[in-house]
Formats: C-alpha cells, structure tokens, sequence
C-alpha cells in the first residue's frame, strides 16, 4: 500500500501505520469490471466511428439479444465463481431444459391441459427448468457433500447432459408446438417498447443478484466461501448449503437463458450452445470475477458478456473471418487478467 | 469463584498418551501463559478445552457446571472462543463483515431480511474502539496488517461475549511493533474481566503479560505458578526437562 495519509495516533500505541487509500484505489473503481466498463466504452467509441452500421437500431438490438442469453448464464456462473468453484456444464444444461421444454410443450398440446388457459406452456417451462435445477442438485451435492472437485464433476456433468440431449432428440432438433405458443414467443423472444425482453430480464436479474450479493447474509456467504472457506466453516456458515445453492443458482440460470434460445430459434437443436461454457467462463473472467473465488459480481458478468459480443459485432461488421473471433476472445481473456495481474503488482509495489 | 476447572485430565489416541492428569483452574480476567515444546501437550490441551475432541478422563468445570464438550460449537456456546493462528478470516472482506460473519445483523423488509450494515459498521467501530485498535470497520482484511488482523479476530470474540479467549501463538509471525499492538490487546480483555490462556513461544511475551505461567512437558503439567515467582530462565529449564518440576 503507498498512498497512506496519517491516521489520528492512539494514545496507547503512540504511532499510526493506518492510512485511507485513494478512493480512485478503492472499490469499484480499482476494480477489474471498472477497467473493463473503461475499454468496452472505449471500444464502442471507436466502432462506432469505424463503421455506421454499428450504431443502428437493429444491430444495436440484435447486440442486445445475442449477449443477453450468454450474460444470464454469466450471471449464475459468476456466484459459483465467487466461491471459488467452476461450473463447465452450463452450455449442455441450455440444451437439455430447451430441448425438454420443447418436447413437453408438444406432448402435452392437444390433451387436457388444452382446456386450461396457459396451463400447457407453464407446465413445459416448469419441466425445463426442473430438469436444469436437477442438474444443479446433482452438481452441488456432489461437490458440497461428497468434495469432489467443481472441475471434475461439471466437467463430467457437461457430457453427461449433452449425450442426453443427443439420446433424448436422437439429433433432432425440437420445435415447441401447442396452443400458447405465441404467448410462449412473446415471453421469450418478444419486445417491450422496443426493448427485446431478453436483455430485460438479464438486467433485472443482474439487480437481484447484485441486491443478493451485497446486501444478504447468502451474498455475504458465497463472498465468504471464496475467502476462506475454512473460516466460514469455524464461525458456523452452512458451507454446504451455500455450496449446493450456488450450483443450483448456476444452472437454472443456464436453463432459463436455454428457454429463451428455444424462443429465439423457434427449435431446440440437441447441439443448441455447444461450447457455450468457455464463452460464459470468459465473460466471468473478463468481467472480473477471480477464479480463485472471493471476487466477482453480477455488474462485471454483464459488462464481460458485452465486451465479448461488441468485439464480435465488431469483427463481422468489419468483414473478419469469424474463426478469427474465437482466438481474439482467447486472447482478451489472457488479457484481462494480465492487466489485472500488473495492477496489483504495481499496488502492492 | 474459578472460570474454568480441568480435574485430571487426560488424552489418548490409541496407544498413545497426549495428555495425562492435568489439573488447572482459571480465574475470570486472568492471563495465564500456556508454554511447553513442541509435542508436550498444549495443542492437545487446547483442543480439549475448545471442543475439538473430548478428554479421555477426566472432568472439565465450567462456571462450576461440569460440561461435555463434543464439537467447538459446543465450548463456544458457554462463552470459550478461540482465535487461531491462521486467525481463520476471510481475506476479501471487510473488518466489519469478518466479525459479524455467520452472525450478520438483518433488518426486515417484508418477506425479505437484509444486511444492516450500518449497525454492523457502528458495531464493529465500537469494538476497535474498546480494544483501542486503529482498524476501520469498512476496511478489507487483505490490506491489513498482522496487527489489526489480530484485532479483528479478538473482536470477533468479543462480540460472542466470550468469558475466556484461548490464543495459539498470536505473536508469531508479526513485526515488533504489532506484537506490542496485540499484547496491548491482550491487556484490554482482561480489563474488561476476559481471562486469556495465551499460547506462546516468546518468552517476553508471556512475561509481560502474563500473570501466571503454566508450563507442559511430554504431556503433564510441570509447572504452574506466579510469573513474579518465575524467571524466563527457569522456565526454559522447565520446557527443555533441565529442571523436573517447580
């Protein structure tokens, strides 16, 4: 620490090595999301010089939506991050909940449920998102319980959930049919004045989280965990509870951004976002969240899934090969956290 | 009236014998230094009083209730806290949120309860206040020193309104300065009537402390008396087996 300024003595002591760092230093502002907010305003800036399209209403919604599924995951991925953990099934978990949506919604069209207003489409979104908090239990309790290891077990859970998706469709792709599919359209791929409801309910969920991080004793908790989670467990913190519900968080939040993609493709295609879970990961990473646990939050997973997707915008606006974007996200990746990496050495220089 | 009574205490696991036939009594407000070589028994002994395993005989009195420790839930519920070495906080927290952690302050609106920070801050403020530490309650713990880590995990304890503070080796791995700030510290809670058992290596330490030393070899009590009837001389002696007993 430099930058210190005379604290008040104590009597006692007769010396005073307690100073106040910078607010510029502190919080929000010596952050990781607060550099990343910088470059990706930066980055917008100078795109939107480059190339007049970038600016426009529909790319800018198109944008919005694109990032939105990968930037509610985000959102559930990041507490497990806070924890010090890792889920890698998140992309097969989207797959699976739309794909079991789907096909419940088409099952049960044309029975008794029809009769019930709404009923059919409830119904099918309860069997998706059911299906995704299973696949959180199974995580969590494996990992919490038994302590095998977060990389190992979504890991496993990642094939796990992508061969049933294959083995449910048989490769088909499911389209959600029955009688509130315009309804279902509109929740899930609809406008609010202009707005696509997507990127809504990444931000009112982006509140919730910050809300429940900050300012709850499970925020507190999952923050806790990834700090040390030895000493959470002396002062009496239900490690494992905090530990399965963080799991459970994580892929339900995968499920629900699953659902919407069904809404968005009008089909569930069993191989519906392979590899989705590096992209998430990174949007974490980018965004801040430290995979050694102890740092993240629901402001960097918004600001890290858009800054992936406005270089990707930007890379096809620009005509770039699209294979190339994948090695730029790699590589903004290994950025963000060198920078990271040189700002604490020079802090703690 | 005694705190705290072990009535010959003893420990096995298996074969071996960690601990055997311990008495002591601690007084309410007391600094009682607790020395010995590695392997002679302190751990274990602290372990016992803490709640981290049962004694293998013995009775262990408390407030003069006999009681039964099985887990440190158990020791720390009648008011026995421990501060670790590791001083077990978390890092990336502030100072307030490491002293109310697993016991935050709530307020409820409706269905919902959230944190209150304000109070906990206020709280937390007080505490540093009485143990005359400049530690701030918003500051995180990663950027403190050894010191005011130490002042954080002694007010966490005392915010559980503990009656006796065991500490293991607080002074080991700060600077000259900081030990003066914990051994103040120590000062502190026994003025406020909080007994300490304190664990140490450093001979100056428990000499200027301490008012009783109480020192172990290969598992028994070879001494346990005034520090103004001791020298750090002879307690070495009494550490190293040079003198039996005193």
């Amino acid at each position: 620490m430099s930058e210190l300024s005379p604290a008040t003595g104590s009597e006692t002591s007769g010396f005073s090595n307690v100073g106040r760092t910078r607010w510029w230093r502190r919080g929000f502002f010596a952050s990781q999301t607060a550099y990343v907010a910088a470059a990706l305003i930066a980055i917008m800036i100078v795109m939107s010089f480059l190339s007049s399209a970038f600016l426009s209403p529909g790319n800018l919604a198109n944008v919005a939506k694109n990032f939105s599924f990968v930037g509610i995951v985000t959102l559930g991925v990041t507490l497990v991050i806070v924890t010090g953990g890792i889920d890698l099934s998140v992309g097969s978990t989207m797959a699976l909940s739309a794909i079991i949506c789907a096909i419940v919604m088409r099952t049960v069209s044309g029975t008794a449920f029809d009769s019930v207003p709404i009923a059919g489409m409830l119904v099918s979104l309860g069997a998706g998102l059911g299906v995704a908090l299973l696949i959180g239990l199974a995580n969590g309790l494996l990992i919490a319980r038994i302590g095998l290891s977060p990389f190992v077990t979504t890991l496993g859970m990642l094939s796990i959930v992508r061969g049933l998706a294959y083995a449910v469709t048989e490769g088909r792709g499911q389209a959600p049919t029955g009688p509130d599919i315009d309804l279902f359209y509109g929740i899930t791929d609809g406008n609010i004045a202009g707005v696509p409801v997507a990127i809504i309910y990444l931000l009112v969920l982006a509140i919730i989280i910050g809300i429940a991080l900050h300012h709850t004793a499970f925020g507190r908790h999952v923050f806790a965990l990834g700090g040390n989670e030895k000493a959470a467990a002396l002062t009496g913190i239900a490690v494992e509870r905090v530990k399965i519900a963080v799991y459970v968080l994580s892929a339900l939040s995968a499920g629900f951004a699953g659902i919407l993609m069904v809404g968005w493709l009008g089909s569930a295609p069993a191989n519906l976002a392979t590899g989705y879970e590096l992209t998430i990961i990174a949007a974490a990473v980018i965004g801040g969240a430290n995979l050694n646990g102890g740092i993240g939050g629901p402001a960097g997973a918004v600001i890290g899934a858009l800054l992936i997707e406005v270089i990707r915008n930007g890379l096809v606006l620009a005509g770039i090969n699209a294979y190339w974007q994948i090695v730029l996200v790699g590589a903004i990746i290994i950025l963000a956290v060198l920078v990271d990496r040189l700002r604490t050495l020079r802090m703690a220089s | 009236m005694s705190l705290l009574v072990l009535q010959d205490v003893g420990k096995e696991f298996g074969a071996i014998r960690a601990l055997s036939h311990v008495n002591l009594t601690i007084k309410p407000g007391e600094v009682v230094g607790l020395m010995g070589d590695n392997g002679a028994g302190k751990s274990t002994l602290v372990k016992i009083i803490a709640g981290n395993f049962p004694p293998s005989h013995g009775r262990i009195l408390f407030e003069n209730q006999e009681v039964h420790f099985t887990k440190p839930v158990d020791a720390r519920s009648v008011g026995i806290e421990v501060v670790y070495q590791d001083l077990a906080l978390a890092d990336n927290l502030t100072a307030a949120a490491n002293v109310f952690l697993g016991r935050e302050l709530k307020r409820r609106v409706g269905p919902f309860s959230f944190l209150d920070h304000a109070a906990m801050n206020q709280r937390t403020a007080d505490l540093f206040r009485e143990l005359k530490s400049e530690t701030r309650p918003d500051d995180v713990v990663r950027a403190m020193s050894g010191g005011q880590r130490q002042a954080v995990a002694i007010a966490r304890t005392r915010l559980a309104k503990a009656k006796i503070i065991l500490m293991d080796e607080p002074t080991a791995a700060i600077s000259v300065r900081q030990v003066a700030e914990v051994l103040d510290l120590i000062r502190r809670l026994r003025d406020a009537g909080i007994a300490v058992i304190l664990i140490s290596h450093r001979m100056p330490d428990v000499f200027s402390v301490c008012e009783r030393v109480i020192v172990m070899r290969r598992g028994t009590k070879v001494a346990d008396k005034p520090i103004g009837g001791s020298s750090p001389e002879e307690v070495t002696a009494l550490i190293t087996g040079a003198k039996e007993a005193a």
